[in-house]
């Protein structure tokens, strides 16, 4: 079974690069079985999409101002 | 909907660019930045001057002050670092390097135990909708300062990837990196801004 260490590092590069086939199976069974890992999953997409929101986002509606 | 945000992401982006005060403000905060690294004004401000270039280049990326600012001192730092290495003075090159915190092989024994697997309190948490902080300055300071931390090349490459949305391939040829070593750099890139994130806002007191 994949250790934690190599499954997150795959959520990671899954947002880089195409993963193997067998790369995905094996990152799906631990990802199965670790809610950790799964969450981690979630949050690698959570920083894609904030940091695009971050850069686009109009400073009027984000200032405290 | 869309069509009238593309609209005013544009009038957003040319604003920043004709705010002369704030282009003015960066620049000479870039500059005391740079001559306190260098201890060399020439040189401070040619690498300011090339970090400011970088900036108008992408600028209609970039809608946020805080972002465009996020990014030029990126660049900023890594020119930095090309003239430290030039004159050998290598400790402030690590300084910026590395940044103040742990390094990458401290930061993984700590989130992970020997087994590699995650430690008990490391565990990731689940994060509370971050549709519903987005209109929170509080929680865009918090991501200023998280970015802020990470280290010099991991911050470009990250930026680089996910601010301007550039290819794997293109990084690598402009930076001169192998792809498992960009994609190594950006994995921990966001293992430290996953972290910093989930210690100082989804967890943490982030109630105003």
């Amino acid at each position: 079974m994949m250790k934690c260490t190599q499954a997150t590092q795959l959520l990671s590069e899954r947002l880089d690069r195409n993963l193997t086939n067998s790369e995905k199976v094996n990152l799906g069974l631990h990802t199965a079985m670790c809610p950790a890992c799964r969450q981690f999953g979630k949050q690698m997409l959570n920083l894609r999409d904030l940091s695009q929101r971050y850069v686009k986002a109009s400073d009027a509606s984000a200032q405290d101002k | 909907m869309t069509q009238a945000l593309s609209r005013s992401n544009e009038q957003a982006s040319s604003q920043l660019f004709q705010d002369t005060e704030f282009m003015e403000a960066l620049r000479s905060q870039m500059l005391k930045f740079a001559i306190l690294q260098v201890r060399n004004e020439a040189l401070a401000e040619d690498a300011v001057q090339e970090a400011m270039l970088s900036a108008y280049q992408n600028i209609e990326r970039f809608n946020r002050q805080a972002a465009l600012k996020t990014w030029v001192f990126a660049i900023l730092k890594n020119k930095l670092i090309d003239i430290l290495r030039k004159e050998k003075r290598y400790t402030n090159v690590s300084l910026l390097e590395e940044g103040a915190g742990r390094s990458d092989e401290a930061l993984l024994e700590d989130l992970f135990n020997e087994k590699g697997h995650w430690q008990k309190s490391e565990r990731p948490k689940k994060w509370d909708e971050p549709d519903h902080d987005i209109e929170n300055s509080h929680f865009w300071r918090t991501f200023d300062v998280c970015l802020e931390a990470l280290p010099a090349k991991h911050s470009r490459y990250f930026m680089m990837r996910e601010f301007l949305e550039l290819e794997t391939k293109e990084i690598c040829e402009n930076e001169e990196v192998s792809v498992s070593n960009l994609n190594t750099t950006l994995f921990r890139a966001r293992l430290r801004l996953r972290e910093c994130l989930e210690d100082n806002w989804f967890i943490g007191e982030n109630t105003p």
